[in-house]
């Protein structure tokens, strides 16, 4: 007989190890489906984790899909630890770059230094703009932000499609939905010429940094932890719970609106009908999975995005389809679920149940 | 020790249950004669609630034997309890207040409505509880509300009663009215287990007492014999100590409320009607009264949880606070010190450490912050302080909030709140399930700053400890509050009486 109990104290070391017996048990199902589907399974392994990382050019795309992840989540994980459920992340992604990219086209002429910085601000801006109509309606009419920030993904979605069908399509384009090029002061440098990630790359990285700085050290961090883990508490110590809901908002918004931004502003070069395979969801279960921490998310990025690239390396030399990234996406998050309850309970063997001691008793 | 007497209505031997943390009970024996009123008497913690959870079905026990009327036999349910007679009043009800007193004892017991109309009400008038059966629950006061607790067990005719500390919600005057209701039954041969860890009831009531202490039975005893002090030295293994209010002058005035009133947030919340109050420097006004007569209310009014339409609903050290929120009313010039009544999740984080505790409400008073950072170093030294001077029994400052017991976690937080050095101090329900050694180290803490010319507001349950350590003593019912009156005018007769929302001072001689 085994049953759960709660543990005294929730372990420390579980919340750590979780996402890691999360990885392993998601491999171990990837080895099942791989040999249901008559493949090798070692060979797909090889295919799916190893093989996208042999080339300078691999490396590069592996940090060049982590780096929307990460820029994503990196503001949810405050979001969430404020209780404040942004699900539209990939929606506010959407706006910053059709904010940011708006202003590209806006100016085709100017190769000043101030456009990128201009580009950038806008998309940030942007995302921030998407994710402030959810805190609207949550503070003044305490709609529920999960569905409101949801549905407004598709909104965005469909806005980016009509723009480059419409206004923004490019007139030398063959009439294809796409807009034109950006010229080569909108387009952020890359990090090294074999590879197609740019600087935006470095600027998440030391963004990481100041998160973690900004929830360790801060103040208005800190207020937005206590709001999360103990509502009561925060009105108690007077941290106005609107004023949570609007900043956290505005800066899940702005992250996404940035990853958004430097997409359209680097591999892309020019607004397309879709401009992310989904990230901005994507980087829900980064944050989980990072333990809605920094460095957590950082790592958590670079294993999401070896998934992509796993996925697409396995469609070309497996033939496998295309679900197969978001099914080891959703194994992931599947098991990070269900390790996550050892954290508050733990095993216990009972050697016999109690009530089966006193019967004994009453013979 | 007794010798079990021939025919026990109930006897347990050695039972023991143990959780994660704690031995909640340790090789218990207990004994019940037909016809007894028989208390368990233990501080909180003692493992009184868990074995009277056994005795009803709720828990069960790893080890021991339950023999009830001279069969052995295991407990499994609730529902097999109340089979062999076993019923339980809980100290907190479970009633539906949208369904009316005959609707809610219909849910429990399967017969035709109209047949349980008649039912209740004969039961009812025959052991002086009268309870209408047509009426809303939600429209009951607590102590009627009780009494469809009782009337609903005594429909099943029990043979054994278990009372879990009835009294803490009850008047002074229906605590009498509920002795007499017992003193009944048992006098049909009904046995009567009565929880409780107050001693005067227990000496009035019972002719057996087992005491409790640190999940072991500590002692045995005839209460009618004992004295209260002997009784406590079984319940707490010790003296009980003692705090002095040496009469002062009362200062400036730096606590008013004038004329609030104010409608609930919870459908079946209280409104407060027109209360008015003023505490001055160096005295600590009490108000008495039983939870949901509108405390939680005045609570948030008090602390800026909740904002008031009118500025000058309350003022602090003279300004017009009402529409202030709580940060602005702690900071340095209002200088309000609150402690509410639940610890975790309001008055602390659980799963925060204690110095992250410290923060939540001494950041800007006690100069923790540099510009928008926080400094740790002075965070923890305050979170240290606190731990060493409040004797806090926590390993560092690092321990997180949650694995604290609940008195000692009080004596956090009241010990944060009283180093922030404020000019009013509001606390409610200070000693709720604190051991008496720390309720003690409490009640002086709060005596201690009123002698420093604090005014200090204290919201109790506890009338014995509001008579203690009050200068003036005001009752909160139904929303209302009575004037404040000087301790020593006051009798427990008069609290008791307007405690039921009567305000008159007829037979006091206390002038208007």
């Amino acid at each position: 007989m085994f049953q759960l109990e709660t543990r005294p104290v929730p372990s420390a070391t579980m919340r750590l190890l979780s996402p890691l017996i999360a990885a392993l048990l998601m491999l171990a199902s990837g080895f099942v489906l791989f040999t249901l589907l008559g493949q090798p399974a070692l060979k797909a392994f090889y295919v799916f984790f190893v093989q996208p990382l042999t080339t300078l050019y691999g490396v590069g795309e592996w940090l060049l899909k982590a780096t929307p992840l990460l820029l994503c989540s990196l503001g949810l994980l405050i979001a969430y630890r404020a209780n404040v459920w942004n699900i539209g992340a990939e929606g506010q992604l959407v706006m910053g770059a059709i904010a940011g990219g708006g202003v590209a086209l806006a100016f085709p002429d100017v190769s000043a230094s101030w456009l990128m910085p201009a580009m950038l601000v806008a998309g940030v801006a942007g995302g921030m703009a998407w994710a402030a109509l959810p805190a609207l309606l949550r503070t003044r009419f305490h709609t529920n932000e999960i569905l409101v920030s949801l549905m407004l993904v598709y909104v965005a979605g469909l806005g980016l499609r009509f723009l480059v069908n419409g206004p923004w399509r490019d007139p030398e384009g063959f009439n294809f939905p796409q807009s034109r090029m950006f010229h080569e002061a909108a387009i952020l440098p890359l990090l090294h010429p074999e590879m197609r990630v740019t600087v935006a790359g470095v600027l998440a990285l030391m963004l990481v940094g100041l998160i973690w700085l900004f929830l360790s050290k801060s103040w208005l961090g800190f207020r937005l932890t206590v709001a999360g883990q103990a509502p009561a508490a925060a009105r108690y110590a007077g941290f106005g719970e609107r004023r949570n809901v609007w900043i956290a908002m505005l800066i899940s918004g702005g992250f996404a609106g940035l990853a958004g931004v430097a997409e359209v502003a680097g591999p892309l070069g020019q607004l397309q009908p879709s401009v992310s395979p989904g990230y901005g969801f994507a980087a829900i279960i980064v944050a989980f999975v990072g333990r809605l921490n920094p460095l957590g998310a950082l790592l958590a990025s670079l294993l999401m995005s070896l998934l992509y690239l796993g996925g697409e390396t396995a469609q070309m030399e497996l033939g496998l389809p295309a679900a197969i990234t978001g099914l080891f996406q959703g194994l992931l998050l599947f098991y990070l679920l269900a390790a996550d309850l050892f954290i508050h309970y733990r095993v216990r063997r009972s050697e016999r149940a109690p009530a089966a001691v006193l019967k004994e008793a009453t013979r | 020790m007794n010798a079990p007497p021939p025919a026990a209505r109930l006897s347990l031997r050695g039972i023991s249950k143990r959780y994660p943390s704690v031995i909640a009970n340790d090789a218990i024996d207990l004994d019940i004669a037909p016809g007894e009123i028989h208390a368990v008497l233990g501080e909180n913690g003692a493992g009184k609630s868990t074995l009277m959870k056994i005795i009803y079905g709720v828990t069960r026990p790893d080890a021991g034997e339950i023999v009830w009327e001279g069969r052995k036999l295991a407990i499994s349910s609730p529902s097999m309890a109340r089979e062999l007679g076993i019923g339980m009043v809980f100290q907190h009800f479970s009633l539906f207040e949208t369904l009316t007193v005959a609707e809610n004892i219909a849910l429990s017991i399967d017969r035709p409505q109209a047949e349980l109309h008649d039912e209740i009400r004969e039961v009812s008038t025959r052991y002086g509880l009268p309870l209408d059966p047509a009426r809303l629950v939600h429209s009951l006061s607590v102590g009627e509300r009780q009494r469809v607790e009782i009337v609903r067990c005594l429909l099943q005719k029990p043979r054994l009663l278990i009372m879990d500390e009835p009294t803490s919600v009850l008047t002074p005057q229906a605590v009498q009215q509920l002795f007499a209701t017992l003193r009944r039954l048992a006098g049909e041969g009904c046995s009567i287990l009565y929880i409780s860890h107050k001693l005067d009831e227990i000496r009035a009531l019972c002719e057996r007492a087992t005491v409790l202490r640190g999940g072991r039975v500590s002692g045995e005893a005839d209460p009618r014999l004992e004295s209260n002090d002997s009784l406590a030295r079984m319940m707490i293994g010790g003296e009980l100590p003692a705090c002095t209010l040496n009469p002062q002058a009362p200062g400036e005035l730096r606590l008013a409320l004038n004329g609030l009133s104010l409608t609930s947030d919870d459908p079946f919340g209280t409104a407060l009607q027109d209360v008015s109050l003023a505490v001055h420097g160096g005295e600590i006004v009490g108000i008495a009264g039983i939870s949901g007569n509108g405390q939680q209310e005045l609570l948030a009014a008090l602390s800026g949880e909740k904002k008031l339409a009118r500025a000058d609903g309350l003022s602090l050290r003279g300004v017009a606070a009402g529409k202030l929120g709580p940060s602005a009313r702690r900071a340095l010039g209002l200088g309000l010190g609150f402690v509410p009544e639940e610890r975790l999740g309001r008055g602390a984080v659980p799963e925060m450490s204690l110095a992250d505790n410290a923060l939540l409400t001494g950041a800007t008073r006690a100069g923790m912050l540099k510009g928008p950072w926080i400094q740790r170093s002075k965070v923890r030294e305050f979170a240290r302080e606190v731990i060493a001077r409040f004797k806090v029994k926590a390993p560092d400052e690092d321990a997180l909030a949650q694995s604290l017991s609940g008195g000692n976690l009080q004596k956090f937080i009241i010990g944060r709140e009283v180093m922030l050095a404020p000019e009013v101090m509001v606390v409610a329900q200070p000693t709720w399930g604190v051991d008496v050694g720390a309720a003690m180290l409490i009640r002086n803490a709060l005596i201690d700053m009123r002698n420093r010319g604090v005014a200090v507001l204290v919201i109790s349950e506890e009338l014995d400890e509001l008579f203690m350590i009050c200068d003036r003593i005001a009752v909160l019912a139904d929303g209302r509050l009575s004037p404040a009156i000087a301790t020593a005018d006051a009798s427990v007769e008069l609290i008791g009486r307007w405690m039921s929302g009567d305000f008159s001072e007829k037979d006091s001689h206390v002038p208007a």
